[in-house]
């Protein structure tokens, strides 16, 4: 029995070593050459921070594309979801009031043509995508605001439109940061 | 066929072609024969003079498991403290305080068991240092006490008659060295190279497009993000687990997490038959648990897609599926796979959040993790399972009338009483844990806790009732992942989980490898006509006539009172 207390003693010494010093140092290292050296991939402004590219941000304004509900409204310094049960009462009425919103600022839209994601918050409360019927039925608030033509909106949106992977595997979806920083360039 | 269900189909058939012949390549490892990863001989030598192991000595399963335990019992000791004054060590950029002994306690036992049950959110609860020293290095070491334990119950069914059954310290550190360690390298330099931070930066903050000022967590999660899957431990660096932006950056990555938590438990099936020399068992174990991953999954994917019954009456569009929880890159489909995939593996991570599921969903994820062998964690899947193959095997024998026999070995009242009190654990470890935390829930709602019982659940009704039902079964099945809106961090929960994962951990280890260690002392009977085959379809259909059987008369009254009560007034 002693035998095996110093054994186990020793043994995990020397596994500490080889996995939590050696082998996170090969990882950090090779990190160094990767988008944003290991750091998080972020986006610059002008030179300025403004973001991080994976990372979602809180957008209210009528001239700015509008990503998902967030559970932590978008503060990357935690995540989560909503954790909110599919019978929640109160959580059904957020939603409610979440379309009302919508239909609110999108006059003219149908409540069949709302995506689902732009009602529900995601499981991350960081997600940087929305659907592209989710940007589809946004474009005409975009363009009436920036005094923009539907059809420049439309481009904008394409462009930033992922495909699925190799066009086979997975959804379409839409960055809203890379969509929302392509407008702006565009207004200059 | 849509590119969503295609993505799944692609995920599924990619962890064949890597699992199958990486079972194939672990049962000559452990065999000691000839493989071309040899050329690590000379590191795995130099870790065992070190720790004064000679490798070579041969140990009984008694001797074996106690190896196992005196190594767990030091981690947890080291653990536990590390954790406690974590706030005093160095490697803490964003200043993250100690934790309290009950919550240190609860994560101690959950890391060492192969749980990571996390009552601690990770960009706040735990530093760098014990993320990689206490959490990372568990994930390693857990994950190959499950392989190694796995190998010594192999072992005893290589040879006739033995009581010989190798060396415990040779299979886990092979286990590493073979295994874990060169696999994580190659997952994590992915997961680096598609956007997962590496780097020991902390905290980093920023003003948004619109002007709100917000941190962003970082800090060198990727080589934890890969060892937390391919281990099936499932403990995240970040709160939110896999559905995080960098702890899961793309559909690649959710693919390559996905491959990564299935690859060891379906390669240990096939090496089990390879390493025993009945290849045909291996294959009718595999068929049997895809069936069962089958008869989890299909429902799960179809109520996932089908949406949420109450969204649809508001009139919305839910084309592609139910969105609560769930992350736009990749989509519902995927995430009912790895909602199955996370529950009946025992690994735990997310990248959906499991309490915003569809009720049905609800219910086939604590199935998954009721069953917990359809492959089932690392290692101890197999164990799992064949506990359910001794019972059947006795119950076969009752039928035909024969002394029950295993692979040539008598199967007598000693070792159907150890299956059978294995059996019973789960059951009440399950619904007596949830029968003590609903009548806190009930009785003593104003207590003085860190979270009054009172304020608990997120949600009300019979969905709360799920959220403990969820938190308990999960704690046995060691799997991990939670109905997160459970406010799960204070002394009765930390407590009433933490016993249970101990409990859930090492008995069901102990109990089929001491039923393998007697059964390859016994006298060794030739096959002859009268010969119960195990190795048949007709068995293996018996073997899941017993698990269906079982389970549902332990569980479904629970599931009724939770998941099947929920789905049947939202249908109203």
């Amino acid at each position: 029995m002693k035998k095996y207390i110093f054994q186990s003693i020793r043994l995990t010494l020397v596994l500490l070593v080889l996995l939590c010093v050696i082998y996170p140092s090969i990882i950090a290292f090779a990190g160094r050459f990767a988008k944003g050296e290991g750091n998080g991939e972020a986006v610059l402004l002008n030179g300025k921070k403004v973001g991080y590219a994976n990372i979602g941000q809180t957008f209210t304004d009528p001239q700015y594309f509008w990503g998902r509900p967030s559970a932590v409204s978008y503060n990357a310094a935690g995540s989560a979801g909503s954790n909110k049960g599919p019978s929640n009462p109160d959580y059904l009425k957020d939603v409610e009031s979440r379309i009302d919103t919508l239909l609110k600022y999108h006059p003219g839209l149908k409540r069949s043509e709302i995506p689902a994601d732009l009602v529900t918050s995601s499981g991350s409360g960081l997600d940087p995508d929305i659907s592209v019927q989710a940007a589809t039925i946004q474009i005409a608030r975009v363009a009436s605001n920036r005094k923009l033509g539907i059809e420049q909106v439309q481009q904008v949106v394409k462009n930033a439109t992922t495909p699925p992977l190799l066009g086979l595997l997975g959804p379409e979806k839409v960055n809203v940061l890379q969509l929302n920083m392509a407008l702006d360039r565009l207004a200059k | 066929m849509n590119t969503e269900i295609l993505g799944i189909f692609v995920t599924y058939l990619i962890t064949l072609l890597i699992a199958i012949p990486l079972g194939k390549y672990l049962a000559k490892v452990f065999a000691g024969e000839k493989v071309w990863t040899d050329f690590l001989t000379p590191i795995e030598k130099g870790i065992y003079r070190l720790s004064g192991i000679n490798h070579s000595q041969q140990m009984n399963w008694k001797q074996h498991m106690k190896a196992m335990l005196t190594i767990n019992l030091v981690w947890l000791i080291y653990g536990f403290f590390v954790l406690m004054y974590q706030d005093k060590l160095p490697l803490n950029p964003d200043g993250n305080p100690g934790q309290t002994p009950d919550l240190a306690f609860n994560t101690i036992i959950s890391f060492v068991v192969n749980c990571n049950l996390q009552h601690y959110s990770g960009e706040s609860g735990v530093t760098y240092l014990t993320q990689h020293f206490v959490v990372m290095f568990l994930q390693f070491v857990s994950a190959a006490t499950g392989i190694a334990s796995a190998v010594v119950f192999f072992k005893a069914f290589r040879d006739k008659t033995t009581s010989q059954l190798g060396n415990f310290w040779e299979f886990f550190v092979k286990s590493i060295t073979r295994l874990l360690l060169p696999i994580s390298i190659v997952i994590a330099l992915i997961l680096t190279f598609n956007g997962t931070p590496s780097s020991y930066e902390g905290k980093d903050q920023y003003i948004s497009v619109q002007g709100d000022t917000v941190g962003v967590s970082r800090g060198p999660a990727a080589g934890m993000i890969a060892i937390k899957h391919l281990g099936t431990n499932g403990g995240g660096w970040f709160g939110a687990n896999s559905a995080h932006p960098l702890e899961n950056p793309t559909y690649l990555t959710n693919m390559v997490e996905l491959i990564a938590q299935m690859i060891i438990p379906i390669a240990m099936v096939i090496a089990f038959g390879y390493f025993i020399r009945r290849k045909k068992l291996g294959w009718v174990i595999f068929g049997v648990m895809t069936f069962g991953m089958l008869l989890l999954l299909i429902p799960t994917i179809s109520s996932e897609l089908g949406g949420s019954p109450a969204i649809s009456q508001m009139g919305v569009s839910q084309h592609t599926g139910a969105m609560e929880g769930k992350e736009v890159r990749f989509g519902p489909a995927i995430s009912a796979y790895w909602t199955t995939v996370t529950t009946i593996i025992s690994t735990g991570s997310v990248n959906n959040m499991h309490d915003s599921s569809m009720p049905l969903t609800g219910a086939w994820q604590l199935l998954g993790m009721m069953v917990n062998s359809f492959y089932g964690g690392c290692g101890v899947g197999i164990l799992n399972y064949f506990i359910y193959l001794i019972i059947a095997v006795f119950i076969s024998g009752l039928m035909v009338g024969r002394t029950p026999e295993f692979l040539g070995h008598k199967v007598e009242a000693r070792e159907v009483k150890i299956a059978a009190l294995i059996t019973l654990l789960s059951p009440f470890l399950i619904l007596a844990g949830t029968a003590i935390a609903s009548y806190v829930f009930g009785t003593y709602g104003d207590a003085d806790w860190a979270v009054k019982p009172a304020n608990w659940l997120n949600n009300p009704g019979f969905h709360g009732f799920s959220e403990m039902l969820y938190e308990v079964t999960s704690s046995n099945a060691n799997n991990g992942s939670g109905f997160e809106g459970l406010g799960d961090n204070n002394i009765f929960w930390n407590v009433l989980t933490g016993i249970v994962l101990i409990l859930a951990r090492f008995l069901p280890i102990i109990g089929p490898i001491a039923i393998a260690g007697l059964l390859a002392q016994k006298k060794f009977i030739p096959e002859s006509a009268g010969t119960l085959r195990a190795d048949t379809l007709t068995f293996g259909i018996m073997t899941l006539a017993v698990i269906v059987v079982l389970n549902a008369l332990s569980y479904f009254p629970a599931l009724a009172l939770g998941p099947l009560a929920e789905y049947f007034t939202m249908l109203k």
